[in-house]
């Protein structure tokens, strides 16, 4: 609690570091806001929060039986498509609930004022929690599937990072958009699905024909999902030419959705 | 739907700062306009098209027009007139939720609202589970509610209730909860919108006592009420909001007299 704030609508601060200074002061609410989407998720269901773990497990079994024909020569395929299945469902996950939260209950930033990002960076730490917690099927994919786990998983919270930075921005700027156009909501499902099938989640990068890898190089998702799974499925560390692409996406998707963010949050109120 | 007009922040000069430190909110030639699009438009592509035809069009409406009001430490200050007047509008720029058009709010320290109670309640969660959650809400952490919870607990009067989930509540247990994490510790500033009727009366008592002890303590508090009588029991000063402007401000008696004669 700050002493005796002043609140003075005609301070001359940037939105955009106000927002940042607030989103600090609220630091005790954005945790007690993870926790909210923790502990409700599976509240009423038998297993509970074992379904964090048990739902990519599912998925991952259902995805290796379907394509085993296909890409069934990749080397642990199980552990490709899991290790990569994670990364995807972060930014899948985090973005649309970011989004969600702030067109369905925005209403709340019209009774009392709390930072207007408090949504977008709680959604994406939600999506932490539950990567974090996919961790555990993963070791036991890795083991089943002969993958050895090498020194090299510590490069992941780097890699963590980037991929949280590029998904709180591009949650922001959907957020933007969807208090103003209610459609991108259901639009963005269908981006989803697409920018999935874009991405090497679950074939390998080398089916790609030659002539059309550049379409690869234009996927940001691409170089961040990369950067996961070279730690732990390749098991060994990225290189700086595998690197400064995806920090440079990453950190540029924040600012940009930062700035575009705030520079409307203000009218939020008179909208959502 | 309505379309916002946000102003951007202006310059201040240092003189035009130092305001009364007595004043707990300060509004200063306070509009609001709300923009109102004359039809419908929802869909990018019917956005996009009438955009082309330089179609769309805006209607602008002002919930408030050049409202300058003045509460100070200690004293509650009642709002009236009819729905639509623009007293939540009013609320709601002083709660720091709506950014004015045009002038100048400050508000001094820390502002609790009572605008709904228990906005923000998770009805999965059991009552303790929701004091924390709302106390973060309102600006406090953890262990500040920590502090706090045994008392919320009381004032509530909910006994084993704290541990069942919200959606189990009756409305008035929701209402009492509510009123009891807002009210949890001393505001500053206390905004309160047609909520004392939560609960039976033996409550009721208790949350207006609890307003007027955070009264003598110096809190400034903001009422809006539709009933003459609590305003005229409660409020040292009000005014009287029409169409956005104000009518009349000074005693309850006389700005009451003046809304019945020529308004409500």
């Amino acid at each position: 609690m700050q002493p005796a704030p002043i609140y003075d609508s005609a301070q001359l601060i940037p939105h955009a570091l106000q927002e940042l200074k607030e989103a600090f002061n609220y630091r005790h609410l954005l945790f007690q806001l993870v926790r909210r989407d923790i502990l409700t998720r599976y509240r009423r269901s038998f297993l509970g929060v074992a379904w964090t773990m048990l739902s990519p497990l599912g998925i991952m079994l259902v995805l290796s039986f379907v394509f085993s024909n296909l890409f069934g020569q990749t080397r642990a395929y199980p552990a490709y498509i899991l290790s990569g299945l994670m990364a995807w469902n972060f930014f899948a996950q985090s973005t649309t609930s970011a989004m969600n939260s702030l067109v369905w209950g925005g209403g709340l930033l019209q009774r009392i004022y709390i930072p207007r990002a408090s949504f977008g960076i709680s959604a994406v730490g939600s999506g932490m929690v539950n990567l974090v917690l996919s961790f555990v099927p993963l070791v036991i994919v890795l083991a089943l599937t002969g993958v050895p786990i090498r020194i090299t998983v510590a490069f992941l919270p780097v890699s963590l990072l980037l991929l949280a930075c590029f998904s709180l921005g591009l949650g922001l700027m959907i957020s933007t958009l969807a208090v103003y156009f209610p459609d991108v909501v259901e639009m963005y499902q269908i981006i989803l699905t697409a920018w999935m099938y874009l991405t090497p989640i679950i074939y390998p990068e080398n089916i790609i024909p030659a002539k059309y890898q550049f379409v690869l190089h234009l996927n940001p998702l691409y170089y961040l999902v990369k950067l996961w799974r070279l730690p732990l499925y390749d098991g060994r560390w990225p290189t700086w030419g595998e690197f400064w692409p995806a920090a440079l996406i990453a950190f540029g998707m924040l600012l940009v959705g930062w700035l575009i963010f705030t520079s409307k949050s203000d009218e939020f109120a008179y909208r959502v | 739907m309505n379309l916002p007009t946000v102003s951007k922040p202006f310059k201040i000069t240092v003189e035009e700062s130092v305001t009364n430190p007595e004043e707990a909110i300060h509004l200063e030639a306070i509009s609001v306009r709300y923009r109102v699009p004359s039809e419908r438009v929802r869909t990018f592509k019917e956005y996009f098209i009438r955009r082309l035809k330089g179609e769309v069009h805006m209607r602008t409406f002002w919930a408030l027009q050049d409202v300058a009001l003045n509460v100070y430490r200690g004293e509650v200050f009642g709002l009236v007139g009819v729905n639509g007047a623009g007293k939540s509008t009013l609320l709601k720029v002083v709660a720091r939720v709506l950014r004015p058009t045009k002038g100048r709010v400050i508000v001094r320290g820390r502002v609790a609202p009572l605008l709904e109670l228990g906005a923000g309640f998770h009805p999965e969660l059991t009552g303790e589970e929701n004091i924390f959650l709302n106390g973060a809400l309102l600006g406090f952490s953890h262990r500040e509610m920590q502090e706090k919870i045994d008392q919320i607990v009381e004032f509530s009067e909910l006994g084993q209730f704290i541990n069942a989930p919200i959606r189990t509540y009756s409305s008035g247990m929701y209402a009492r909860l509510g009123f009891s994490v807002a009210t949890a510790s001393q505001p500053d500033v206390l905004i309160v919108d047609e909520v004392l009727s939560v609960g039976d009366e033996a409550f009721q008592k208790k949350c207006a006592a609890r307003i007027d002890a955070f009264r003598l303590r110096g809190a400034a508090i903001l009422l809006v009420s539709h009933s003459m009588d609590t305003i005229e029991a409660m409020c040292q000063r009000a005014a009287w909001l029409d169409h956005g402007t104000l009518k009349a401000i000074g005693k309850p008696v006389e700005v009451i007299r003046a809304y019945r004669e020529r308004g409500g």
